[in-house]
């Protein structure tokens, strides 16, 4: 996955979130990532770090609150935890499963000072 | 750039992308130019909420693209896969192959993604195909702006194929919707039964499995049953074909495949225009 780009994606985001808010400086950024969603924690850690150098957020930390992945399993017709793409259903083996979460990465808020 | 598969060119600094390409005769490139900055100032601490997708503004880029193929009934196809499946030279037996088929042969029109180089545009517009090329400069997928970019550029007729073909990785394409109609990953056999599940996420995201070069098989220990088990484990509802560009084993049902969605575009487009119209003529 391509978190340079992500990363690109998210000073945007924050940037015009900031500039929407008076145009201060960022202290904190905060996102939600999936463990299906892609991407690579470190990396996107890495390319924040990278792109934040002169925006608004070039001295906000990072913080990544990241989400379980959940599937609905077609056989047991329950709600199953799914660690990655390709797992089968912890109880029935099955591959037949519909992700419902996990598979989401957004921005969710910024501090600003 | 990309962080993770290790597609980077050799630069020792890291700038971010700048967005606006330059245009060439051959293309569109990325990746050349200087990076902005802008000024910081000071205000009161406070939480701002956003809650936004990170791929926001992607997705609406490709939202943008596949309105504008639809209205012109273009099905769009966005070809994924490892460096040397074979893809072009897959594009080039197509497109060779559905000119010959018909006396009214679907016009197909390629956008051709690589880092550098217009070599894959040079070979499909030797078939007599429009084509366009982006080179992505340090960039490992092509995104739905430089898609629409394009469009712009190479124009594709009405009811006609557009064939995306992405830049040869097996990771990052996977995340970046262009507004096609499907994704279509090729993998040839001499790539190994297991990279579905080496690379979930790609062959999640496709419709369409091309298994190509299956003109090999005799000369390899490559488990047919075995890749497609692997790919329904991540993707029960993908399609699979079996082809070979060289022989032209199973190109016929590939053919058959983007016949049946550029006769579905087409209708769209028409059902689409009746439906203007009547509400025009009831207004």
């Amino acid at each position: 996955m391509h978190e340079m780009s992500l990363a690109e994606s998210v000073r945007e985001i924050v940037e015009d979130t900031a500039r929407a808010n008076g145009g201060g400086q960022v202290s904190r950024v905060r996102l939600e990532i999936g463990v299906l969603a892609q991407v690579e924690i470190a990396a996107m850690r890495f390319a924040f770090e990278v792109v934040q150098r002169g925006s608004l957020a070039h001295a906000a930390a990072l913080d990544i609150v990241e989400v379980d992945g959940a599937a609905w399993c077609m056989q047991c017709s329950q709600p199953v935890p799914i660690t990655r793409r390709g797992d089968p259903c912890p109880h029935c083996r099955s591959h037949q499963l519909q992700v419902t979460a996990g598979d989401r990465m957004r921005v969710l808020d910024i501090e600003m000072t | 750039m990309c962080m993770t598969c290790g597609c980077a060119s050799g630069q020792t600094t890291i700038e971010p992308h700048v967005r606006a390409p330059v245009h060439t005769h051959e293309g569109l490139h990325y990746g050349i130019g200087a990076a902005g900055a802008s000024a910081p100032g000071m205000s009161p601490a406070r939480l701002v909420q956003i809650e936004r997708d990170i791929l926001a503004k992607n997705d609406s880029h490709a939202q943008r693209n596949r309105r504008w193929l639809a209205q012109r009934g273009v099905f769009a196809l966005n070809l994924v896969s490892s460096p040397g499946s074979g893809k072009t030279s897959l594009l080039v037996t197509t497109i060779g192959r559905l000119a010959a088929r018909s006396s009214a042969p679907v016009p197909v029109a390629v956008i051709e993604g690589d880092q550098q180089t217009s070599v894959d545009a040079d070979r499909i517009r030797a078939t007599g195909a429009p084509a366009l090329q982006i080179n992505t400069g340090r960039g490992c997928h092509l995104d739905a702006q430089m898609v629409e970019a394009a469009l712009e550029h190479l124009a594709p007729v009405q009811d006609s194929v557009l064939m995306i073909e992405n830049v040869g990785n097996l990771v990052c394409p996977a995340g970046f919707d262009l507004g096609e109609a499907h994704k279509v990953v090729v993998l040839s056999v001499t790539e190994g039964e297991d990279k579905p599940l080496k690379y979930p996420d790609m062959f999640h995201a496709a419709d369409l499995m091309l298994l190509n070069k299956v003109d090999l098989l005799p000369h390899l220990h490559f488990d047919v049953a075995a890749c497609v088990a692997n790919a329904r484990k991540v993707n029960p509802r993908i399609e699979v074909l079996l082809v070979s560009a060289t022989s032209g084993e199973g190109l016929d049902a590939w053919l058959d495949w983007v016949a049946r969605g550029a006769d579905a575009a087409r209708q769209r487009r028409l059902s689409t225009l009746a439906q203007a119209s009547e509400q025009l003529q009831s207004a």
